[in-house]
C-alpha cells in the first residue's frame, strides 16, 4: 500500500501504468474477442487503407490488421513478462549467491556475467535463436538469458552495499540464520530497485522480441506478432503504409509506456540514478 | 596511467577466453554434427565408417583438447571454412567489416551531434514543461524501435527523388560522398534514439553541475553567463557522456545489424543472419567471436578514454 502512496507522487509513473494496462486490456479482451479473426484471410479485401470496417486497414491476406494487434500485444506481453521471470529469478539467485555467500563462487560468478556481457543483446539473443530454433519458448529463454546477467550484478551490488550495514550486522549478532537474514532483512531491502530494473527489463524484452522476428528468427507467421507483421508489411510500406505504421506505433507506446513507470519509480526511490540506462 | 591501461588490457584477457569458450561449446550444442551434415540425408554410414569419418574430422578427442586445437587454431586467425562455400570465413567476415563499422560510427556521431547541442540549449532554460518534455522525447528514444523508424525513414523519403540512393553499396574509399549519403538515413535511424538519451542525459548533467558550488563562486566574481556556462559548467557536464555512449555501444552495433537487413547493405549483420538461416554454423561462429571482440575492444576503448580525461578514475 505504502508503495501506491507513493507512486502517486509521480505523474510520469502513473501515465505509464495507465499505458500498461490498457495494453493488458487489450490482451486479455483479445483472448475472447476480437473485430476479425485475427488469421482468417480475405482475398477480397486485400491491403485496404484504415476504414470504418477496418480501423487499421487490413494486411497482404485480407486479415484486419486491428485484431492482429490485438493478438501480438498478448503475445508480446506473454514473451516480455516470462522472459523477464526468467532474467529476474536467475538474476536474483545468481546474484545473491555470489553478494551473499561470496568467496569463489562469486569470483567465478561476475567472470561469466562479463563473459555475457561481453555480446551485444541482439547478437547474442540471434546466436541462441539459431543454436536452438525458431520456437516460442526458445524466444522467452533466448531473451531471458541475455538480460539475466544485469540483474545478477544488481543484486550482487545491492547485497553488497547492504551487507555490513548496522541492522543485519546486529541480526547476525544475536545469532539469526543466513537464511533468514536473508529473507526477512535482506531482500526486502533491495527489492525496490529490482522491480525498477524488472520495468526496465521488460521494455527491453518487448524491444528485443520484435527485432528478432522482424528479422524473422522470433515468432514464425501466420501467428501475429508486432515485429513479424513489421517484417512482412516491408514489401507493401511504399503502397499501403499503415501495415507498417500500426504495428510500430503499437511498439513504440507499449514500450514507452514500461519506460515512463520505470523512470517514475527510479525517480522516487534515488533521483541520482535518473540518467543511467 | 601506464599502470592502468595495462591493468585494464590484462582483464579483457579472461574475457575474451570466456566467449570463446561459450561460443565453443554452444555451437557444439547444435543438433546435426558437422558429419551429419557432409553426409546429408541421403547417406546412412556404418559404425565403423562413423568412426573413420570422426577421425579425419578431427573430432575423435577429448573436448578439452579439441577446443584447445580449435582455439589455437583462431589465433592464428584460421576460422574454418564456410559450409557452404567450403572458403576460409574470416576473410569473408572481414570484408563485411567496415561497413558495419561506418554505420556504428556514423550513428555514434549523429547521436552525439543531435543529443549534445539540444540538451545544452534546453538547460537554458528550465520551467516544468520543458522538463517533462525533455523526459518524454529522451525515454521515447529508448522505446522507439531503430527497424521501425527505418521503415518510417523509406515511406517518408522515398517519394523525393534520390534522397535513398538505389542500386549497389559504394565504400568509403570508393566514392566517398555516395557513401555517406548512402549510410545518412541508416545511420540517422539508429543514431536518432540514442540522440535522445543524450540529450536527456546533457541537460539533466548540466544542471546538476550549475548547483555547483564553484559555479556560485564563478557567478560572484562576475563572470558572464556565457563564460560560466561554457567555461566552467560544460566541460564538467559533458565529462559523463563518454560512459553514456559506451554503455550504449550494444545498442549501436545491435542496431546496425537489423538496419543493414532494412536497408539491404551488405554488413556483417545480413551475414550473420544469412549464416543461421543457412545453417551456416562456422561462419556465424566466426561473426559472433569478431562481433564480440570488437565489443569488448570498444568497452575497453570507452574505459580508457575516461580515465584519461577524467584523472580521478585512474586512482580508484
Amino acid at each position: 500500500m505504502r508503495f501506491f502512496i507513493k507512486l502517486s507522487k509521480s505523474p510520469i509513473a502513473i501515465v505509464g501504468l495507465f499505458i500498461i494496462i490498457f495494453y493488458l486490456s487489450m490482451a486479455i479482451l483479445g483472448i475472447f474477442w476480437t473485430p476479425y479473426d485475427p488469421l482468417e484471410m480475405d482475398y477480397n479485401k486485400v491491403l485496404k487503407p484504415p476504414s470504418l470496417e477496418h480501423f487499421l486497414g487490413t494486411d497482404e491476406f485480407g486479415r484486419d490488421i486491428f485484431s492482429r494487434i490485438m493478438v501480438g500485444s498478448r503475445i508480446s506481453i506473454l514473451i516480455s513478462l516470462s522472459a523477464t521471470s526468467i532474467a529476474s529469478s536467475l538474476g536474483i539467485f545468481l546474484g545473491v549467491i555470489s553478494g551473499f555467500w561470496g568467496g569463489r563462487l562469486d569470483n567465478l560468478l561476475m567472470r561469466v556475467v562479463d563473459v555475457l556481457f561481453s555480446f551485444p543483446p541482439l547478437l547474442l539473443a540471434m546466436f541462441i535463436m539459431a543454436i536452438l530454433g525458431e520456437r516460442t519458448y526458445n524466444v522467452i529463454i533466448a531473451i531471458g538469458i541475455v538480460y539475466t546477467p544485469q540483474f545478477a550484478r544488481l543484486v550482487r551490488a545491492s547485497i553488497l552495499s547492504i551487507k555490513n550495514l548496522d541492522f543485519v550486522q546486529s541480526a547476525f549478532a544475536i545469532g539469526g540464520s543466513k537464511l533468514h537474514i536473508l529473507f526477512r532483512h535482506i531482500l526486502p531491502n533491495i527489492l525496490v530497485p529490482i522491480i525498477v530494473q524488472a520495468s526496465l527489463c521488460l521494455s527491453l524484452a518487448i524491444l528485443l522480441e520484435s527485432a528478432l522476428s522482424f528479422l524473422g528468427l522470433g515468432i514464425q507467421p501466420p501467428y501475429p506478432s508486432w515485429g513479424n507483421m513489421l517484417s512482412s508489411a516491408r514489401r507493401f510500406m511504399l503502397i499501403a503504409p499503415w501495415t507498417a505504421i500500426f504495428p510500430g506505433l503499437a511498439i513504440v507506446f507499449l514500450v514507452l509506456g514500461f519506460n515512463l513507470f520505470g523512470d517514475g519509480l527510479r525517480d522516487l526511490l534515488d533521483p541520482r540514478l535518473r540518467n543511467i540506462r | 596511467m601506464k599502470k592502468y591501461i595495462l591493468k585494464r588490457l590484462l582483464s579483457i584477457i579472461p574475457v575474451l577466453l570466456g566467449v570463446s569458450i561459450l561460443v565453443f561449446f554452444l555451437v557444439r550444442l547444435i543438433p546435426g554434427s558437422a558429419i551429419e551434415l557432409f553426409l546429408g540425408t541421403q547417406v546412412e554410414a556404418t559404425p565403423e565408417q562413423m568412426e573413420e569419418l570422426k577421425r579425419i574430422f578431427g573430432e575423435d578427442k577429448p573436448i578439452p583438447i579439441l577446443y584447445l586445437e580449435w582455439l589455437s587454431r583462431i589465433l592464428k586467425g584460421d576460422f574454418g571454412y564456410s559450409l557452404r562455400t567450403s572458403r576460409p570465413v574470416l576473410p569473408d567476415i572481414l570484408n563485411r567489416l567496415p561497413l558495419s563499422l561506418e554505420l556504428t560510427f556514423f550513428s555514434l556521431f549523429l547521436s552525439i551531434i543531435i543529443g549534445i547541442p539540444l540538451g545544452i540549449l534546453s538547460s537554458l532554460k528550465q520551467n516544468p514543461i520543458i522538463n517533462i518534455l525533455i523526459r518524454i522525447v529522451g525515454l521515447l528514444g529508448l522505446s522507439l524501435p531503430q527497424f521501425w523508424l527505418a521503415t518510417l525513414f523509406v515511406i517518408l523519403f522515398s517519394s523525393i527523388e534520390g534522397f535513398i540512393p538505389m542500386g549497389n553499396f559504394v565504400p568509403f574509399s570508393k566514392n566517398p560522398l555516395m557513401n555517406i549519403k548512402m549510410l545518412f538515413l541508416p545511420s540517422l535511424a539508429i543514431g536518432l534514439g540514442l540522440g535522445a538519451v543524450v540529450m536527456r542525459f546533457t541537460r539533466n548533467n548540466i544542471l546538476e553541475v550549475l548547483q555547483m558550488d564553484y559555479i556560485k563562486t564563478a557567478k560572484a566574481k562576475g563572470l558572464s553567463q556565457r563564460v560560466v556556462l561554457f567555461k566552467h559548467a560544460l566541460r564538467n557536464a559533458l565529462l559523463p557522456i563518454v560512459t553514456v555512449l559506451g554503455f550504449n555501444a550494444g545498442y549501436l552495433l545491435g542496431g546496425a545489424i537489423v538496419i543493414e537487413e532494412v536497408f539491404a547493405l551488405p554488413g556483417m549483420g545480413r551475414l550473420a543472419l544469412y549464416a543461421i538461416f543457412q545453417r551456416d554454423y562456422p561462419l556465424l561462429q566466426g561473426i559472433v567471436l569478431v562481433i564480440s571482440f570488437l565489443f569488448v575492444l570498444i568497452n575497453l576503448l570507452t574505459d580508457l578514454l575516461y580515465a584519461f580525461i577524467d584523472p580521478r578514475i585512474r586512482y580508484e
